[in-house]
């Protein structure tokens, strides 16, 4: 379980997260979700030590993460940011092995690359495994990152924006994947996404945010209702049921 | 022919260098000469290894590949200790000081100037690096208009010592003073030696380095005073010659092509004892110290670098 305890982080004299608090469910998908700048990006950075909080407590199963070791905490949790732009020239297999630095440092065993061998597989990368990264293309590029982070095999799996810049299958194929880890392994994944049918569609827990604080957190059928993601949004935005899944329309 | 092998056929050119410079047409005292030599290659060795070495690891740390220390404002501020010297004491002064008590000082005052800079600008936990970059060109680029008004005022005799700083030279090589920096490196190097590991993470940046269990600010900042103290033992030693890092790191990146730190260090290692050595011996036996090993490295480098640009090399 995650527990965030009243964090705030600010910019000079700009509070971008406020106050927040919130408890992570472990073994479910949690998307955060609202407009942009509502501090969606900054709080997942900060659950990963990438950011310095101003105040407040952030405690992985009930360690706080300003005070765990870095190597200890990296078998824990692993972040994925929006923008990988990585300058060296490195295969899709090699990128992957990095994941395995926090049990490795820098040499690897038999059961490392067994872990490499594996996350691969799953991410379905063995056809282009010995490319290098800068001939893939966008979406062959994200999967790999996200293979590298499920050979780093932690519990907590924090995406930013997973999908930005995906076309419509490889979305999908993303997010079927992220189910597929947090239903057969285990894993506790925390997503920040603007797509708000994603979320609705494949998340268990909704954290919505707007200007740096928590305006509603839920189930996914709490959340996206029309009083909600009005307050959240300020848009009127229609649900429809289809397939026992809730989708918005907010396009006109 | 894969990394591993072009690393040791590097090895190769630079021993097949060495020898060649030490044996290469002794007559007479051989050894007189030999020791003259050697003392030479020990000095080229030394320096070229701390600038290649520092070179690519700043430019990890930074994850720029045209950037090199110099942009710390060390060379600078070499000069300006120099300058400073012959403009208040004299030449005099400075060319009969002891070798060893002049070196440690400007080794020291160098390191006690990235120190400050370090403190200064580390305060903050999430500092950016790039602002130690910025301050470190502003401060560079003061030394230098400084160093230039001095370098106005004194008398054009005095001035002919202050140029002859300006340019490396491995000829003039005291021997106290190289055992003195020779022991020096090998401590820092037994220093960094636990850092190596983490180099290659940390070029995929600082939030991968993060997420892969780095103590990114502590590494980091390790890192920059193994750089300082390198790039001012090597300048106190021969004179300003980081260019040379700037042409060897990336020499090191297009010949080796693997993403491996340690390869990459000992590449750009060989080939700075490669571009010294060879350079050294045109110098004496082509151009008979007509013209400074700084100035051909500065030609070559230079032509060198037209070409990456015009290549249009995208896969950097």
């Amino acid at each position: 379980m995650v527990d965030i305890k009243r964090v705030t982080k600010r910019y000079g004299s700009k509070a971008v997260v406020s106050d927040v608090t919130v408890q992570i469910e472990k073994g479910k998908i949690t998307s955060f979700i609202g407009p942009n700048g509502a501090g969606k990006s900054t709080l997942l950075s900060m659950i990963s030590r990438l950011i310095i909080k101003d105040e407040g407590e952030i405690l992985i199963e009930g360690n706080d993460i300003a005070k765990g070791k870095g190597r200890e905490l990296a078998k824990k949790i692993s972040i994925l940011k929006q923008s990988n732009n990585i300058s060296l020239r490195l295969t899709v297999r090699e990128l992957v092995s990095f994941g395995r630095f926090p049990y490795s440092q820098g040499k690897l065993t038999k059961e490392d690359w067994k872990h490499v061998d594996e996350a691969i597989e799953y991410m379905g990368l063995e056809d282009i495994q010995h490319q290098y990264l800068d001939q893939l293309s966008g979406g062959q590029r994200q999967r790999a990152h996200i293979a590298m982070v499920i050979a780093q095999d932690t519990d907590y799996i924090l995406l930013d924006e997973p999908l930005n810049n995906l076309d419509m299958k490889h979305s999908v194929q993303i997010m079927k994947i992220l189910r597929r880890l947090a239903d057969e392994l285990g894993k506790t994944i925390i997503i920040v996404i603007h797509d708000i049918n994603f979320a609705s569609v494949y998340s268990d827990y909704i954290v919505a945010l707007k200007d740096g604080r928590v305006v509603r957190e839920g189930t996914t059928n709490e959340i996206i209702n029309r009083e909600v993601l009005k307050e959240i949004y300020d848009m009127d935005i229609a649900i429809q049921n289809f397939q026992n899944c809730r989708f918005c329309f907010y396009f006109h | 022919m894969n990394y591993k092998s072009k690393t040791l056929l590097l090895a190769g050119i630079s021993v097949a260098l060495i020898l060649l410079f030490l044996f290469f047409d002794i007559r007479g005292n051989v050894e007189y000469i030999l020791t003259r030599r050697s003392i030479k290659i020990a000095a080229i060795v030394l320096t070229g290894a701390s600038i290649a070495f520092s070179t690519v690891v700043f430019q990890t740390i930074t994850q720029n590949r045209i950037l090199t220390p110099s942009i710390l404002g060390l060379d600078s501020l070499y000069m300006l200790i120099n300058t400073f010297i012959i403009f208040v004491f004299g030449s005099i002064t400075l060319t009969t000081m002891d070798r060893n008590i002049q070196f440690i000082m400007i080794v020291g005052i160098m390191v006690l100037f990235s120190g400050v800079l370090y403190k200064i600008l580390f305060k903050r936990e999430d500092q950016n690096i790039y602002l130690l970059l910025l301050v470190g060109i502003v401060l560079g680029t003061f030394f230098g208009s400084f160093t230039s008004f001095m370098e106005v005022l004194i008398d054009p005799n005095e001035f002919q010592t202050v140029q002859d700083k300006m340019f490396a030279s491995f000829n003039n090589i005291n021997t106290d003073v190289l055992l003195l920096a020779t022991i020096l490196i090998i401590l820092v190097s037994l220093y960094f030696m636990r850092f190596l590991k983490y180099l290659d993470v940390l070029a995929l940046g600082r939030d991968n380095a993060i997420n892969l269990g780095v103590d990114y600010d502590k590494v980091v900042k390790s890192l920059l005073v193994v750089v300082a103290i390198l790039i001012s033992i090597s300048t106190a030693l021969v004179g300003p010659i980081t260019f040379l890092g700037l042409l060897v790191a990336n020499l090191s990146y297009e010949f080796l092509k693997t993403y491996k730190h340690t390869y990459l260090i000992l590449g750009a290692i060989f080939i700075s004892i490669i571009a010294l050595v060879g350079g050294q011996f045109i110098v004496e036996k082509v151009f008979t110290f007509s013209t400074t090993l700084s100035v051909i490295i500065n030609f070559v480098g230079g032509l060198y670098f037209i070409y990456l640009l015009l290549k249009e090399n995208k896969s950097w």
